[in-house]
C-alpha cells in the first residue's frame, strides 16, 4: 500500500519535471504550489480545474470568432489576451506563448496565421490536462 | 479624505487599528499591514481566484468581484470598508480605467491596475488616470505583498494636507475676503452657486481638520455635498468633478517636486483647455475630469524629471490627445479668430463648477500666479470688452494689457492681487520662481512658432504649478479663473 503510494509519488513528481522541462509550465506554477498550504490542501488543483473550465469557454469562444469572415481582429485580440492573462497566472507556460504569438498575427491581421496558430494552442493546453492530482 | 483623518483619529476604532498605528508613526505597529482590506476586481475567476489565495496568505483581507459594478457596489455601500482597490485593465463590462475614474472621483481610494499587458503606453495610461501602481501579470506574491505602502503614502499625504487647515481660524478667515472679492466683481448673476460653491470648499476644508471630535463625520462624498449645499441647478457631476479636482489640489500640497530645470515642462500634456468654441459643449465632462487628474499626475511626473527633453514626454502628449477628442487640437499661436481667443480656457467646463473653486483658490495665489492668471482674465476680458475677433492673442501683449488694464468686468484682476493674506500656507519663497516664470514667458513670446497653443497653456500651467509648488491644479485655477470669467460673456 505504501509502496503504491510512493511509485505514485515519484510518477508525479517525474511528470511534474518534464512538464517544467518541456517548457509547459514555468516559475508561476511553483508559486501556485507554494500558496497550497493546510488551510487550502487542494489549491492547485481547484485553481487548474477552473482554468480548464474556463479556457473551454475561451476556446469556444475564439472557435466561433474564428468562423466569421472577415475576422474581427480586435475581438480575437482581446479574446486572446484574456487566455493570455489565465495561463500565464496559472504558469501554463507553452499556451502563454502561443497566445502571444496569436495575437501577433491578429495585430498583422493575418487571417491564415490566425487558423494555424489555434491548433497549437490548443494543443498546448492539453498536456497539462494529463497533470491530474 | 475626511475618511482618513476620521480613520486617523479614531485609533479605538478595530478595523483601523493598524491604520492609525502606521499613521501615527509612534511606536512599532505590530499588527500592520494585516488586515489589510483589499478589493480584487478582475473578470477572469482563475486570476481571482490566485489573488485571493496569495493576499490571504499575506495576511490581507481580500474581497473578489468579476465585475467591475459589483465592485462599484460594493465600494458604495461600504465606504469605509476597504483600503485598496485592486483592478484589472481589461474587463467586459467596464474598463479598468473608467473604474479607476470613478473610485479617485467617489471614494479615493489607492487603485492598482493589473494587466498581462504591459505596454508602454497602457502603463502610462494608468499612470495618467491616477492608478498608484501597475502590475503586470502573473502577479507574483511578492508584488502583493508590498502594497500596503500605497496605502499608507495616502494616508500620510491626506494627513500632511490637512496640517495647515487645522486651525479653525483659517476656515474662517478664508471666506471673509472672498466675500469681498465677490462685491467687487460685477459678475453677480452666478453669485448664488459661487458662494454655495466656495462654502462647500469651506466645508470640506472646515470638515477635514476639525477630526478631534470622535463623533462620526459625514463623508465628503458628492452627493453628501450635494444634500449639504442644497444649491438649486448644481448636480452631483458637478460635485463630483470639483471634489475631485479639489482633492488632487490638497494632494498635491504634500507632494511637491523640486524645481529643476523647467525646460522638461515646456512640452506638456493634455490639451486640456484647448477645445475650440465650436466644442463648448461637446467635451465629456468626465473626460475633463480625468484630463485634470492625468495632467496633476502627469505633470508630477514630468516635474520629478526635471532634466527630460521633450521626446519623453511626447508619449503622453499622444495618449492625452487621444483622450480628448477636441476638433481643432492645433490651433495655431498666431492664429488670430474667435476660438482662438479664449484658447487657455477650458471651454468645455460647465461654468457652474468652477467660478466658487475660483474663489476658493484665492488663497493660493501669490503674485507670480496673479500675473499669470491676468493672462487669462485679460483674455477672456479682451474678448469681452472689445467685442473683435482681432485681439493678439501673444502673451506679451496681454500681459501689458492686463497688468495696466482696468479692472475687468469680472474683477478677477484685483482678486488675484489679494491673496498675500490669504497665503497662510505658502510660506515659500517665490522670487525665484517668478523670475523663471518670467524669463519661459518671455521665451514663449520669442518664440511662438516652437510652441503651438497646447504648450503654451501647458507650459504657463507648469510654470504656475511649479511656483506654488504643488499646490494647487494649476490647470484648474487657470481654466476656472477663466471660466469665472467666462460668466460674463454672452453664450
Amino acid at each position: 500500500m505504501e509502496r503504491n503510494q510512493m511509485q505514485m509519488h515519484r510518477q508525479i513528481a517525474t511528470i511534474r519535471k518534464s512538464l517544467f522541462d518541456q517548457g509547459y509550465l514555468d516559475e508561476q506554477f511553483v508559486q501556485l504550489e507554494e500558496l497550497q498550504d493546510n488551510s487550502n490542501p487542494n489549491f492547485v488543483e481547484e485553481v487548474v480545474t477552473l482554468f480548464y473550465r474556463d479556457s473551454a469557454r475561451f476556446l469556444y469562444n475564439l472557435d466561433q470568432a474564428l468562423e466569421k469572415r472577415p475576422l474581427d481582429f480586435s475581438r480575437l485580440d482581446s479574446l486572446m489576451h484574456q487566455f493570455k492573462g489565465s495561463s500565464s497566472s496559472i504558469g501554463a507556460k507553452k499556451v502563454k506563448i502561443e497566445c502571444t504569438h496569436f495575437r501577433d498575427y491578429c495585430n498583422a491581421r493575418n487571417t491564415e496565421g490566425c487558423q494555424d496558430k489555434l491548433g497549437p494552442s490548443r494543443r498546448h493546453a492539453g498536456p497539462d490536462k494529463s497533470f491530474g492530482f | 479624505m475626511n475618511r482618513a483623518i476620521q480613520r486617523l483619529m479614531m485609533p479605538g476604532s478595530s478595523s483601523a487599528s493598524w491604520k492609525s498605528a502606521a499613521a501615527s508613526a509612534v511606536g512599532v505597529p505590530d499588527q500592520f499591514p494585516a488586515g489589510l482590506r483589499v478589493l480584487v476586481v478582475d473578470d477572469d475567476p482563475t486570476c481571482l481566484m490566485i489573488l485571493e489565495k496569495m493576499l490571504k496568505n499575506c495576511n490581507y483581507e481580500a474581497t473578489i468581484c468579476n465585475r467591475a459594478e459589483i465592485g462599484l457596489s460594493f465600494l458604495r455601500e461600504n465606504t469605509n470598508g476597504y483600503d485598496i482597490v485592486l483592478s484589472d485593465v481589461h474587463m467586459p463590462d467596464m474598463d479598468g480605467f473608467k473604474l479607476l475614474e470613478h473610485i479617485g472621483l467617489e471614494m479615493d481610494l489607492p487603485v492598482i491596475m493589473m494587466s498581462a499587458d504591459d505596454s508602454k503606453s497602457v502603463v502610462m495610461k494608468g499612470v495618467t488616470h491616477g492608478a498608484c501602481d501597475y502590475l503586470i501579470k502573473p502577479v507574483r506574491i511578492e508584488a502583493l505583498r508590498n502594497i500596503w505602502q500605497h496605502v499608507v503614502r495616502r494616508r500620510k499625504h491626506e494627513w500632511k494636507d490637512f496640517e495647515p487647515l487645522t486651525s479653525a481660524d483659517d476656515a474662517d478667515q478664508v471666506p471673509k475676503p472672498r466675500e469681498d472679492l465677490d462685491v467687487s466683481s460685477s459678475a453677480n448673476e452666478g453669485n448664488n452657486w459661487k458662494n454655495a460653491k466656495r462654502r462647500k470648499d469651506d466645508e470640506d476644508e472646515a470638515e477635514e481638520p476639525d477630526s478631534s471630535s470622535s463623533s462620526k463625520k459625514p463623508q465628503a462624498v458628492p452627493k453628501k455635498i450635494l444634500e449639504l449645499m442644497n444649491v438649486p441647478g448644481l448636480t452631483r457631476e458637478n460635485v463630483a468633478s470639483h471634489l475631485q479636482k479639489y482633492r488632487l489640489y490638497l494632494r498635491r500640497l504634500s507632494g511637491s517636486q523640486h524645481l529643476g530645470s523647467i525646460d522638461g515642462s515646456f512640452m506638456g500634456s493634455p490639451d486640456m483647455g484647448y477645445g475650440s468654441m465650436s466644442s463648448l459643449n461637446g467635451i465629456d465632462l468626465q473626460a475633463l475630469a480625468v484630463g485634470g487628474q492625468s495632467l496633476a499626475t502627469l505633470q508630477a511626473a514630468v516635474l520629478g524629471h526635471p532634466n527630460n527633453s521633450k521626446s519623453p514626454v511626447s508619449v503622453p502628449i499622444l495618449d492625452q490627445r487621444n483622450i480628448f477628442s477636441f476638433e481643432n487640437p492645433k490651433l495655431k499661436y498666431q492664429e488670430v479668430n474667435t476660438q482662438q481667443l479664449l484658447h487657455g480656457i477650458p471651454t468645455n467646463i460647465e461654468p457652474m463648477q468652477f467660478a466658487g473653486l475660483h474663489q476658493s483658490r484665492q488663497h493660493s495665489f501669490n503674485n507670480v500666479n496673479g500675473r499669470v492668471l491676468i493672462t487669462t482674465a485679460g483674455q477672456s476680458q479682451c474678448q469681452n470688452q472689445s467685442n473683435s475677433n482681432h485681439l493678439p492673442v501673444l502673451p506679451n501683449g496681454i500681459l501689458a494689457h492686463g497688468s495696466g488694464s482696468k479692472v475687468p468686468r469680472g474683477g478677477m484682476i484685483p482678486s488675484y492681487n489679494v491673496p498675500n493674506d490669504l497665503n497662510q500656507m505658502r510660506t515659500h519663497d517665490s522670487g525665484f520662481e517668478s523670475d523663471l516664470m518670467k524669463a519661459k514667458a518671455e521665451s514663449i513670446l520669442l518664440y511662438p512658432e516652437q510652441y503651438n497653443q497646447e504648450d503654451l497653456l501647458t507650459a504657463v500651467l507648469k510654470q504656475q504649478q511649479q511656483q506654488q509648488q504643488g499646490f494647487g491644479e494649476a490647470e484648474n485655477e487657470f481654466g476656472l479663473n477663466g471660466y469665472a470669467v467666462l460668466d460674463d460673456l454672452p453664450v
